[in-house]
């Protein structure tokens, strides 16, 4: 499989998402600057964590304005998978294709720790491989990941299984604690209607090998390599 | 021509730089100060020109970039 991973000015995380694909998981990956227009050839897309035009004005705001993010849009439309990570995940609800906002902590504090994640749905391409019941240990760091949505919005995204992750405890637990950010519901990650545009604040790829102290992020991309090889024998 | 822009959270919207400021506020000794609502304020110079057209244009690029509708209000003024 092909990935595209997204580098904007000031994007941080793109080499490890990079490293991730091609060095852990051993699938083809190439980094696209903000400015290229393209995505022909590629399967999947990746936009990275990072301070994409150092959060001016809101996180992701100019971000998505940027040609590659164009290229974007169409990949999705077309029923492509893409995954935001961090602030990968900002940018793509600024762009429209995920719903909600991510806003200032609740506590104000820049938060940087491993937490539980924990997978409330796992019928989406970036779910699928991992193991009902399994909480994924993975790190966080970000001063702007409360997530926000409006309740209609809220009950819609639950409705229709668009709810992917929440935190949770170790024991599996949602509680307000285990909340690292004041995120409504909990909410750590979600899906579009179609299931194939995904966003989450916590960074999978920096838990993607023992030597990093958890490889369960490695599940997401695995996740999304089955799915994307199961489309191709699909269409075989 | 000037265009004056107010961005403020949303009321719904969890505010917690405008608690923290209120808090500080009160520790300082202003006593009965309400909600404080932090937000972003911008200038924007303009030709000379016609005031509508760019209230308008202005409207635009504030909802669909200087604020996010999802969790701001704006307001605009043009002098």
């Amino acid at each position: 499989m092909n990935f595209a991973i997204l580098q904007f000015p000031a994007s941080n995380c793109d080499q490890d998402a990079l490293h991730a694909v091609k060095d852990v998981l051993g699938h083809s990956a190439r980094l696209l600057w903000h400015k290229d227009h393209s995505l022909a050839g590629f399967d999947a897309v990746i936009i990275p964590g990072g301070f994409s035009y150092g959060d001016y004005l809101r996180t992701g705001a100019i971000a998505r304005f940027s040609p590659i993010m164009q290229a974007v849009q169409a990949f999705a439309a077309q029923g492509g998978p893409v995954l935001g990570i961090c602030n990968g995940f900002q940018i793509l609800c600024e762009a429209g294709l995920l719903p909600g906002a991510l806003i200032r902590n609740r506590s104000l504090q820049f938060r940087c720790e491993h937490i539980f994640l924990k997978t409330v749905a796992h019928d989406s391409p970036v779910t699928n491989q991992i193991p009902e019941g399994k909480l994924l240990r993975v790190p966080i760091a970000h001063g702007e990941g409360c997530y926000f949505a409006e309740d209609a919005t809220l009950e819609k995204l639950k409705a229709g299984r668009q709810i992917l992750w929440k935190y949770a405890n170790a024991d599996g637990e949602e509680t307000d604690q285990a909340n690292p950010n004041g995120s409504l519901w909990n909410i750590a990650g979600i899906c579009n209607e179609t299931r194939n545009v995904a966003g989450l604040m916590p960074h999978p790829e920096r838990a993607s090998e023992p030597v990093l102290g958890s490889a369960d992020g490695r599940l997401i991309f695995e996740s999304l390599v089955s799915w994307l090889q199961s489309k191709v024998a699909k269409a075989a | 021509m000037k265009a004056k822009i107010i961005v403020t959270p949303k009321k719904a919207v969890l505010d917690p730089q405008g608690k923290t400021v209120q808090n500080a506020l009160a520790q300082m000794g202003y006593q009965g100060i309400g909600a404080v609502h932090v937000g972003k304020y911008l200038e924007i110079e303009l030709p000379a020109g016609d005031k509508e057209s760019w209230r308008q244009q202005l409207e635009q690029a504030c909802h669909k970039f200087l604020s996010n509708p999802v969790i701001e209000d704006y307001h605009l003024e043009i002098e």
